[in-house]
């Protein structure tokens, strides 16, 4: 493994103390300053810095320049990584995930993913959030370094946190505690009875019903927030924070009404910041969305079209349609094996490169884009002085599985193992073999 | 019709028997009618055909005396005199459940399935019911049949519609007013075939449709078997199929590819089914025409729909829409291309729609005269009745509509209905018509009083001094009746009266106030008939047919060509490897040279300069194309069942698998069962047949599955009736079928060695597809692909393979197979696997995507599938996985999922590599193969580009302007007031290894 050869002992260390066939350790608070030298830098904002010098102190970031024309001093930093040819990129953000809310699919005991109930403002997923999955530690080696950790099911299913992907605890994890509230949008079309013999969807009769089901809980909930009573209501207690730009509502629709009901709810229920999930349809109403300053996670790209007459590359191009609108976009990857498949978020973001963005441009959307759409983009998502020193070394381009091959990450300063289950069964087999 | 048919007027009165005449009779005295009904002067369709002029039409009892233009008429007959009237036999409908019960499906989804039969004495399948009786059942419906006769039916076949096998089918009279004994035309004269399962049973086997096709064929084996004397014991639903194998074999198919399914099975075992179409015949008509079979079409075309809502139009499926304007030109596609075919009301909401269906394919260019055909004379040749009913001679029954105009006009009005010589109105024809403008003279006061509308069921209108006052009007049996209200609603005057004559109205009233007044209304203007905006009703104009008639279908066929491909990076997946800057010539379909500034003179160039040249992806692992339920469950082994048998070629995921730069699909069986089914192997030629899609004499294989599906572990069933429910049964299962299948070879090659004496003494074994499908394991014929995870259990199946002397050729997943690696690479067995899943069940936990490197480094050969619709059209970047995950080669990773699946289907001699002598089966990239950049150009199968990137872009645009007109039209219809349908979104079933669909019913699917 050529790849180790610039790193410093640290790493070396570290690797040493990881062999063993168990969950790995989380990394340890940075103590010494780390500079990554003569790397193409990826900012996430669209920019890039072909020789750069990138340094990093007690979690943040100190240096982003080029460094054909900055001066150091020999000691400015205690480490200093030669990564010339290698990349540098910040850490990758899957929102909108159920990383750590379930380990094993098939297994129900290990699925903490749905509450019961329809309105649940008040289910918080980050108390499930196991720290410790095996499949969490899988998605590092690919960049994927922050999450959204965000319940599923009912019309409203709950409360989101933003989590780092190394840590102990959930409470050693989170960045950002309640970062907003999920609703499912209704569905204008619906399935019929019961094993109708009809497979096919019929328009929702109910459509207008449900939405007046979330008016008039939001009314409710808003009425209760304005005179806080003494006998408390948890639900709506839960719903506080969504008016005053605490919270971010974000809704979960794809179709063009729904989208455009989404946008109308949001501006007469005054709630401050409004992000479409899903978005399939989003490229249709793009001024509407500009003009509202609405933002899309849009779903994952690596998806067929809806319907046989759509556009075979649809999903591969709709960043792209709604990039060029103006409209800001992240990448989500909900559906079938979302939490296994995080680790190709970067590869969603390739595709996009590959159907029309710029390969900045990509990045952008699991990078910069969606560190503002969940508001985190004060202290992440991209690699500008003063902000914390997530990011990672990649011997290529990350975007592409042909060249994404980590050989350092760092989380707020701390370094991460990339050793993962997985990579510890490769080895145990690999010198069964080796041995025969 | 030039000559007139002379009757036989010595038409034997005794010859006419009633089956009542032998009946006791206490209710009165015995008597009969021997006089006759004369119908004179109309114009009589004898046959569609041929018809008389002024003719007469001269009937006794319930059958035709004497037909023609000098008839003599009877003293004792009755005459009516139908100048200007028209007369034709009544219609047939050979496919009804008329008088049939209706089932009420048992099933409960709560309960444990029920895996054997519950009848004794029958087949072992509750599907198959050969020894139902339609007759014992069943009901006349007098009220059904009114509905029938107004729509100028006379005679319908009937029976269950449930069941594969369903039994027998009568023939009966709609005659309303005598009992069954003279009505039944027929009690057994039909034996009904169709793709359902029957409502009365649970039983699981077949829940697909491949699974009822090998039911179908097992069954037909069993009963020659049987007939021959083989069998030691009795089976009733076998006796049954052989006695009514000497009726019509009516097959209820209901769709093209299920008629094409049906057409194979008849063929296979030298049977003559008469198939129930789907209307969407014209799709595939090539194949609906080879099949050389009757057809009985149904004319359900689907209303226009409502469009008005761009949100919820935007849903509809472009094929949706296509198929709505298409669909009434089936019948002239299907006439034209001289298939014999009888119609059928099957699928109609109302029978009333029936009429106005059939104009609508007229109008669309359907032949009249053969519409008239469809409804008479075919079915009753079909019904082997044609001298009997369908056309009016001497001796036929007296079956006879007689209607205002040619029967198929718009206003064409059917009077009456006769069947068996008995009158069944429909609109009376001494009708007077009332139509037209009067002066009312109600109570001392003008009125003006407007009839309109339908001559049977007139609107009023009545003015005073030009203010409406609302009223409403009956017409019957010459009496009207006219309601006027005042406008606040509280006071109402009555006015009725018989009419007499048309020209002045008169009658009683009796006002609000209870007094009775008479009143008269004088015409003062005669009725015309509205002249609408359509006085021409322009003929439809019908949207082109595509090949699939989907959304993205060709617009003709395409046409292999000569191409050299200049200038590109080719990986030939042979020793040269991946050469730069080459030429590679494509002829005949086939890799013809492949060097540097290639010429040839008759080739069409296309420039490879910058672009990556690669053999076609192969995907050993595909559900994709495939109709109706990829598992059959039903029992823990279906080695009798067979993929072949449902490819449907219209799935867009084979278009999208192209564009994809995927060229060959295995089209695998699920993983409900240990042994499951036989795959397919498909070359994605879009646009073609299921059948054409096949690969040309592939190597035969079979999908075997293990672990948690087999047994059912995610199934939550608290009391698990199906074995096994362990890995250890699962074991149990091969060691029994592997040593039944072994038993049954070799009683077959015993007998088979015998003499043709010792044949003649010896009793047939039993001829069972199931192990003779094992046995061809055994026997190095067929080759397994075997779904697994685990290390215990791949091991334990190499282990049993071995026992019983072969080996397994593909275990496809294999997620644990990097810990067998070295079992695996002694066993000779190859390993087609998923790059990165894992943790979606408890037996993938220890998956790692590093599999393909280990295995591929111990000397396994390595594919990469999909499993996955989605998935399929990225193979590329899979195969890029092993690469980032284990180090692979890149010329080796891309062999992962061209070559190396090739090897491991055995068809490696003819695709995988490029290689002179090979199937020009081709991707060019715009980018390095392996790259998330990469994306084909060009999908070339056979040489034909069946994927063409600048194509698609053409395609998107036709398609997007045919939309926006189908669109426009269906909004047209509206505005007509035509029925609309609320817009629908269809939902693809995407098929993964343990998806479990159940079969319903295809009719509502085309």
């Amino acid at each position: 493994m050529k790849a180790y050869k610039y790193i410093t002992t640290i790493i070396l260390l570290f690797l040493v103390t990881t062999s063993s066939f168990s969950q790995q350790k989380p990394g340890l608070k940075q103590s010494k300053s780390v500079l990554i030298l003569n790397a193409t830098a990826h900012i996430g904002n669209g920019k890039v810095i072909e020789n750069s010098a990138i340094g990093f102190k007690d979690g943040k970031l100190t240096l982003v320049a080029d460094a054909r024309v900055i001066r150091l001093a020999a000691n400015a930093f205690d480490t200093v990584i030669n990564a010339q040819g290698k990349h540098v990129y910040p850490g990758f953000i899957s929102p909108n995930s159920t990383l750590g809310l379930v380990e094993i699919d098939a297994v129900n005991a290990s699925d903490d993913m749905v509450e019961i109930g329809n309105l649940n403002p008040h289910i918080r997923s980050i108390i499930a959030y196991n720290a410790e999955s095996q499949v969490v530690e899988s998605i590092r080696p690919n960049g994927i370094l922050i999450a959204q950790i965000t319940p599923r099911g009912g019309r409203i299913s709950g409360t989101s946190s933003i989590v780092q992907l190394d840590a102990w605890t959930w409470k050693d994890a989170l960045i950002k505690e309640d970062d907003g509230i999920h609703i499912n949008w209704p569905r204008t079309f619906s399935r019929g009875g019961f094993r109708s013999e009809n497979r096919n969807l019929e328009p929702n009769k109910d459509y207008s019903k449900q939405l007046e089901e979330l008016n008039s809980f939001f009314d409710n909930a808003k009425t209760y927030l304005k005179d806080k009573q003494s006998e408390k209501n948890v639900v709506f207690d839960a719903m506080n924070g969504l008016f005053d730009g605490k919270k971010t509502l974000y809704v979960h629709a794809d179709e063009e009404k729904a989208l455009i009901d989404a946008i109308h709810f949001y501006k007469n229920q005054k709630v401050t910041k409004l992000v479409i999930v899903g978005g399939y349809d989003a490229y249709k109403i793009t001024d509407l969305l500009v003009k509202n300053n609405v933002s899309v996670l849009l779903k994952r790209v690596h998806e067929l079209p809806v319907l046989a007459n759509h556009d075979v590359d649809l999903p591969y191009k709709a960043a792209k349609l709604l990039t060029d609108k103006g409209v800001l976009v992240g990448l989500e990857n909900s559906g079938d094996m979302e939490r296994m498949n995080t680790r190709n978020l970067p590869f969603y973001a390739g595709t996009t490169a590959a159907y029309g963005l710029s390969k900045e441009q990509a990045l952008s959307l699991i990078t910069l884009n969606t560190a503002k759409i969940l508001g985190i983009d004060t202290f992440c998502g991209s690699l500008e002085e003063g902000k914390d020193a997530t990011l990672f070394i990649s011997e290529g381009d990350a975007l592409d599985m042909r060249t994404n091959l980590l050989t350092a990450a760092f989380i707020q300063g701390r370094k991460v193992s990339l050793e993962t289950h997985q990579t510890e069964l490769f080895k145990r087999f690999s010198e069964k073999y080796k041995n025969q | 019709m030039k000559k007139t048919i002379l009757f036989i007027l010595f038409w034997s009165i005794s010859s006419v028997i009633f089956s009542q005449e032998y009946f006791p009779k206490n209710d009165g005295v015995h008597q009969k009618n021997n006089n006759y009904t004369a119908f004179t002067n109309a114009k009589i369709y004898v046959t569609p055909t041929e018809f008389v002029e002024n003719g007469t039409l001269l009937i006794q009892q319930h059958k035709i005396v004497a037909v023609g233009k000098n008839v003599k008429i009877p003293v004792n007959s009755i005459v009516v005199d139908l100048k200007g009237k028209y007369v034709y036999p009544s219609f047939i409908d050979m496919f009804t459940d008329f008088g049939m019960e209706k089932l009420q499906p048992q099933r409960n989804a709560f309960s444990s399935p029920q895996y054997d039969s519950k009848k004794d004495g029958y087949y072992w399948n509750d599907h198959i019911k050969t020894e139902y009786n339609a007759v014992e059942s069943f009901k006349y419906d007098t009220k059904k049949a009114e509905e029938y006769l107004q729509s100028g039916f006379g005679v319908v076949g009937s029976h269950m519609h449930d069941g594969i096998a369903r039994g027998t089918g009568l023939l009966v009279a709609l005659n309303n007013f005598e009992p069954n004994n003279i009505r039944l035309l027929a009690s057994k004269n039909t034996q009904h075939f169709g793709f359902s399962r029957s409502a009365n049973s649970n039983q699981a086997y077949p829940f697909s449709l491949m699974g009822m096709m090998a039911l179908l064929r097992q069954f037909h084996h069993d009963a020659n078997w049987y007939k021959n004397g083989n069998a030691t014991s009795k089976d009733i639903s076998i006796e049954a199929l052989l006695a009514n194998q000497h009726l019509i074999q009516i097959f209820d198919a209901g769709d093209k590819f299920n008629s094409l399914r049906a057409a194979k099975i008849a063929k296979e075992f030298n049977l003559n089914y008469l198939i129930k179409g789907g209307g969407n015949e014209f799709e595939s008509i090539k194949e609906i025409k080879n099949t050389n079979a009757s057809f009985i079409i149904p004319v359900n075309f689907p209303d226009a729909f409502d469009v008005s809502d761009p949100f919820l139009a935007n849903q509809l499926e472009f094929k949706d829409l296509k198929f709505w304007n298409q669909a009434p030109f089936n019948l002239k596609i299907l006439s034209d291309n001289n298939i014999n075919f009888a119609l059928t009301t099957d699928g109609l909401k109302s029978i009333k729609s029936f009429k106005t269906n059939v104009s609508k394919a007229i109008l669309a260019g359907f032949d009249k005269v053969k519409a008239l055909e469809a409804l008479t004379t075919v079915p009753a040749n079909l019904l082997g009745k044609s001298n009997e009913i369908g056309s009016l001679k001497p001796g036929y029954y007296a079956n006879f509509v007689i209607t205002s105009d040619e029967i198929f006009e718009e206003k064409s009005i059917i009077y009456e209905n006769w069947v068996q010589g008995k009158k069944y109105v429909v609109n009376n024809f001494d009708i007077q018509d009332i139509r037209g403008s009067y002066q009312l003279n109600l109570n001392n006061e003008l009125y003006t009083l407007k009839l309109d509308g339908d001559l049977t069921k007139p609107k009023a209108e009545v003015l005073k001094d030009s203010v409406k006052i609302n009223s409403s009007a009956t017409y019957l049996n010459d009496w009207l009746t006219i309601l006027l209200t005042n406008n606040d609603k509280s006071t109402y005057t009555r006015l009725t009266g018989l009419v007499s004559s048309s020209d002045l109205l008169s009658g009683d009233a009796v006002l609000a106030n209870g007094i009775k007044v008479s009143w008269s209304a004088k015409k003062v203007e005669d009725f015309k008939e509205k002249v609408t905006q359509k006085t021409e009703v322009s003929s439809p104009v019908m949207f082109p047919v595509s090949y699939p008639n989907t959304a993205f279908g060709n617009a003709s066929s395409l046409k292999s060509e000569t191409v050299i491909i200049k200038n590109a990076t080719v990986w030939t997946n042979e020793e040269s490897g991946i050469v730069t800057n080459t030429d590679v010539l494509i002829k005949n379909g086939k890799i013809a040279q492949i060097g540097k500034n290639i010429n040839d003179a008759t080739a069409r160039i296309i420039d490879g300069s910058g672009k990556h040249l690669t053999p076609g992806i192969i995907d050993e692992h595909s559900h994709i194309a495939t109709s109706f339920g990829i598992n059959e469950g039903g029992h823990n082994s279906s080695a009798e069942v067979s993929i072949q048998d449902i490819i449907n070629s219209e799935d867009i995921n084979i278009y999208r698998n192209l564009a994809g730069g995927v060229t060959i699909s295995q089209i695998l069986h699920g993983s409900s069962n240990p042994i499951g089914g036989q795959s397919a192997i498909l070359k994605l030629k879009w646009g073609l047949s299921p059948d054409e899609l096949l690969y040309p004499n592939q190597p035969k294989f079979i999908k075997f599955a293990l672990g948690e599906n087999v047994k059912q572990s995610n199934f939550r069933s608290s009391n698990p009736t199906r074995f096994p429910q362990s890995r250890m049964g699962v074991e149990q299962v091969y060691n029994d079928y592997f040593q039944r299948a072994k038993e049954y070879d070799l009683a077959w090659k015993k007998y088979n060695s015998l003499s043709p004496k010792d044949k003649a003494k010896t009793k047939t074994p039993r001829y069972d597809v199931e192990l003779k499908t094992i046995a061809e394991i055994l026997n190095k014929e067929r080759f397994i692909t075997c779904h697994s995870y685990v290390q215990s259990e791949i091991a334990m199946m190499m282990n049993i393979a071995e026992k019983f002397d072969f080996s397994v050729r593909i275990f496809t997943h294999i997620l644990e197979g990097y810990k067998v690696a070295d079992y695996m690479k002694s066993h000779g067995a190859g390993a087609s696997s998923f790059s990165d899943w894992w943790a979606y069940k408890y037996e993938v936990k220890d998956a790692i995507p590093h599999n393909g490197a280990i295995l591929h480094n111990q000397g396994v050969v390595v594919a990469f599938n999909s499993d996955d619709a989605e998935m399929s059209r990225r193979l590329n970047q899979e195969a890029a996985k092993a690469v980032k995950y284990g180090g692979v080669s890149e010329e080796e990773a891309l062999k992962f999922v061209t070559l190396n699946p090739a090897k491991l289907l055995k068809i490696d001699d003819k695709v995988g590599s490029i290689k002179v002598g090979k199937d020009a089966d081709l991707v060019l990239w715009n980018e390095h193969p392996l790259s998330i950049y990469a994306k084909p150009l060009k999908t070339m199968i056979e040489g034909i580009v069946y994927y063409d990137i600048e194509r698609d872009e053409q395609l998107r645009i036709s398609q997007d302007k045919e939309r926006n007109e189908l669109i426009n039209l269906m909004l047209q219809e509206k505005n007509k007031g035509n029925n609309t349908q609320a817009p629908q979104r269809r939902q693809q079933v995407l098929y993964h290894c343990d998806t479990m669909e159940e079969y319903f019913d295809v009719n509502h699917n085309h």
